[in-house]
């Protein structure tokens, strides 16, 4: 008596590999997670992207409406098409979430992060920082004889470029915000 | 208008105004107070529990044997986790709870008092929703809201945990009306054009058939009356999910059987072959699709979900309709009256007969015996005997919950309430006793394996407080059975801790208990036997001793996909390939 079609050494694709992370392109999105500003809200977003082996790039949270206790949570994630939505179906269950944007498919959003960089340096470097600093319209907020801190605002992009032209310049320390992000138009 | 009591008396006329007829709990210091208000009230029975998993898995088998959600009460710290293994049961089986937790004080919380634990923290991801109630006044209103969550849209337990101060503390009470419900309100309608192009499909498939789950059961009596009417009228095969099991009636013509890895031939293969799947209230889970990649591989998929979560998380649909079943079939049936009542008669006779060919293969078949009970001819007796009785079945889980899904048949919805997610061995003792409560009259048993059975038999205590005559029907096959059978079939054979030893003489352990214990190892005298527990008026702890070594089949290996399915009666030598192996 055989086995009733049972294929030797045939490959298994079951629920298991459905993350597989070369099966689709991932890209990159930004969610805007209107939320009631209640006790645990934010746990409960963090618990289901790691929960549920979701990547998080970037998270920014605050209250925007103090008096109906409503925060927005902007949200940078990586994904497949099909991860991505069911990220965005998990956040929509969460009870106190009332919406969930996905701006990056719902047309071109603004997208801003505010960063702090220490850069430390005498002579010619410490010139060359305050220059590109200067191109880069980042402001100086704290000086010292021997250091600067500089606030830059932009995309993460341009603050990524700005990092990249610090570090050799003597870049000792840098806070970012995260993303905030907003739809344009109406 | 709110009226002043303390956040304890709150509790329990929140329960009231709710409707709340028990609930199951166990003391402790940190809900004393509440305790002691159960005490100076009659409206509310309070079912005294022996650990509190018992507790949460006895108020699912309220919640599922009456469509009401199931309440549970239990103390801080130790209280609170203990219940955290039925949260996560009913989480993953989308059953309706309200639990309350005590807690230390607010002004202690954050300093490791004693019996504090971060309560809310633990059951955050094992409810659908949880409240730490910091002040009176809010109370009320949370409460209400707790019912409302836990019984609208995809059902689940919600947590309300109360500080000790926030009970003894006075505050205003609102009634139900008052509480604010409008930020939660699921989508309960389905999409008409969804609906109206499953019509279409509907019209002309070839090889339609219904997949049908335990959303079914959630959406309400009115979900199954409906669905037993689409099923009749179109004559369309129906399957069901382990959860789903009664939904469609089993003496129903287009029944073909559960599905799914121990489901049935021709009900596996129906699934693999058909062109129109239409999944009402089911969600792919791993136990149904086998193989992802050869999942159904011809058919268009429809998806009925009230969860837009689990529409598109496992296997991607051609048509998905969110929205809650009862609803969408009432608009479907519409539908597709008005458009006359149109099928492709020839293909589904066409259909049906291939079906027959499954169906020819007696997928359920074993080997009998005249010397010991095979398990699935003591299920087989126990259905003979309990046949035509209003009959509510538990079970644990194992091999014998497989072969009770195989084997009884489920005429009705909310008859059947086994741990279908989360697989949770320990459930059936405490469910048959919950279920029992909400329904004093009935006949209902607890199908078990002896190694289940132990993991909550501390609650035989309660069965026997609270007079409710649970039958304890345990297939001991003195194994781990399940386990014994991967074992077999996976690990050489290597029978790795799956023996049940040392275990306790049932019938004198049911006399310890002050309950009734019957043993049968001979077929032939099952019958009386049975009929001995059916016939008395208490709990009894049957302890059925059947054959060691019966393999459960039809069985799809992990991994493997619907057509690739292994029989009784074949060669299981290496079934399971070394990428199914890491499967569970
Ligand atoms: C709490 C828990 N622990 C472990 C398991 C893994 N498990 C699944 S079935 C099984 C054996 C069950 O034995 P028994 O109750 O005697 O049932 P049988 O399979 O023999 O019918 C085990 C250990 C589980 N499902 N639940
Ligand atoms: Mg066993």
């Amino acid at each position: 008596m055989a086995a009733l079609n049972i294929k030797k050494g045939s490959s298994s694709h079951s629920a298991y590999d459905l993350r597989d992370p070369h099966a689709q392109v991932e890209s990159s999105h930004t969610l805007a997670v209107l939320v009631d500003n209640e006790a645990g809200v934010l746990a409960r977003v963090i618990g289901l992207f790691s929960g549920r082996g979701y990547n998080i790039d970037s998270l920014t949270v605050a209250e925007v409406d103090h008096k109906g206790h409503r925060s927005r949570i902007t949200i940078v994630t990586r994904g497949s098409l099909a991860v991505i939505d069911q990220i965005k179906a998990q956040l929509g269950r969460i009870v106190p979430v009332h919406e969930v944007h996905d701006l990056t498919v719902e047309g071109r959003a603004v997208e801003r992060e505010l960063a702090l960089f220490k850069v430390a340096g005498t002579g010619e470097k410490r010139v060359e920082a305050l220059r590109l600093a200067d191109i880069f319209r980042a402001s100086v907020v704290d000086s010292t004889l021997e250091s600067f801190v500089f606030e830059i605002t932009g995309t993460p992009e341009k603050i990524d470029a700005f990092a990249d032209l610090m570090r050799p310049l003597g870049l000792i320390d840098v806070a970012r915000t995260g993303v905030a992000a907003l739809s344009r138009g109406v | 208008m709110s009226r002043a009591m303390t956040g304890a008396k709150m509790v329990v006329q929140a329960l009231k105004d709710q409707g709340v007829e028990v609930v199951f709990g166990y003391p402790g210091g940190a809900v004393l107070p509440i305790y002691d208000e159960i005490f100076q009230q009659n409206d509310i029975k309070h079912v005294l529990v022996r650990h509190e998993q018992g507790a949460v898995h006895m108020a699912e088998g309220y919640a599922r044997s009456t469509g009401k959600p199931g309440v549970v009460l239990v103390t801080s710290g130790p209280g609170a986790t203990n219940a955290v293994t039925g949260l996560v049961d009913a989480l993953m089986d989308s059953i309706p709870l309200v639990v309350f937790t005590g807690q230390v004080p607010t002004f202690m919380i954050g300093t490791d008092g004693f019996q504090e634990a971060d309560t809310v923290g633990i059951t955050r991801p094992c409810t659908k929703h949880n409240w730490l109630v910091k002040d009176t006044d809010k109370l009320a209103e949370t409460i209400h809201q707790a019912f409302h969550v836990a019984t609208s849209g995809r059902p689940g337990p919600v947590l309300i945990d109360i500080p000790k101060d926030v009970q003894f503390a006075t505050g205003g009470y609102t009634g139900p009306k008052q509480a604010r419900t409008d930020h939660y309100q699921p989508k309960v309608k389905g999409d008409i054009e969804a609906i109206t192009k499953l019509v279409d499909l509907m019209e002309t498939a070839e090889r339609p058939i219904f997949y049908t789950g335990g959303g079914v059961i959630n959406s309400g009596p009115g979900a199954s009356q409906l669905l037993r009417e689409l099923v009749d009228a179109t004559g369309f095969p129906i399957t069901s999910t382990l959860m789903g099991l009664g939904a469609y009636p089993a003496s129903g013509k287009s029944w073909l059987g559960m599905l799914g890895m121990h489901g049935l031939y021709e009900a596996n293969l129906a699934m693999h072959d058909c062109d129109l799947m239409i999944n009402i209230g089911a969600r792919f889970d791993d136990r149904i699709t086998g193989r992802i990649a050869d999942f159904s591989p011809q058919s268009k998929k429809a998806h009925i979900d009230i969860d837009a979560s689990s529409i598109n998380k496992v296997i991607h649909v051609d048509l998905p309709i969110l929205g809650d079943v009862g609803h969408v079939l009432e608009d479907l049936l519409k539908v597709w009256k008005a458009r006359g009542r149109k099928v492709n008669k020839p293909a589904l006779d066409a259909w049906w007969g291939k079906i027959a060919g499954w169906k020819a293969r007696n997928c359920l078949a074993y080997a009998p015996s005249t010397t010991t009970i095979k398990p699935q001819y003591a299920l087989e007796r126990l259905e003979a005997l309990t046949k035509g009785r209003d009959r509510y079945i538990t079970t644990e889980v194992g091999q014998h919950q497989m072969w009770a899904a195989q084997f009884l048949s489920f005429e009705a919805p909310n008859r059947w309430m086994t741990s279908g997610g989360l697989g949770t061995m320990g459930y059936g003792l405490p469910a048959s006793i919950g279920v029992q409560v909400a329904h004093p009259d009935a006949l209902v048993i607890n199908v078990a394996g002896e190694a289940s059975w132990l993991m909550n038999m501390q609650e035989m205590g309660t069965a026997v407080q609270f007079r409710a005559p649970v039958k304890q029907f345990i297939l001991n096959n003195e194994r781990l059975g399940m386990v014994r059978q991967w074992q077999q079939l996976l690990h050489g054979e290597r029978y790795s801790q799956s023996w049940s030893e040392a275990l306790p003489d049932f019938v004198k352990l049911a006399e310890a208990f002050g309950c009734k214990g019957i043993q049968c190892s001979d077929p032939a005298k099952l019958d009386d036997a049975i009929q001995e527990m059916l016939d008395y008026d208490g709990p009894v702890i049957f302890d059925c001793l059947v054959e060691k070594h019966e393999n459960c089949f039809p069985m799809i290996p992990s991994g493997k996909p619907h057509n690739e399915m292994i029989l009784g009666d074949a060669e299981t030598e290496g079934a399971i390939g070394a990428k199914g192996a890491v499967l569970v």
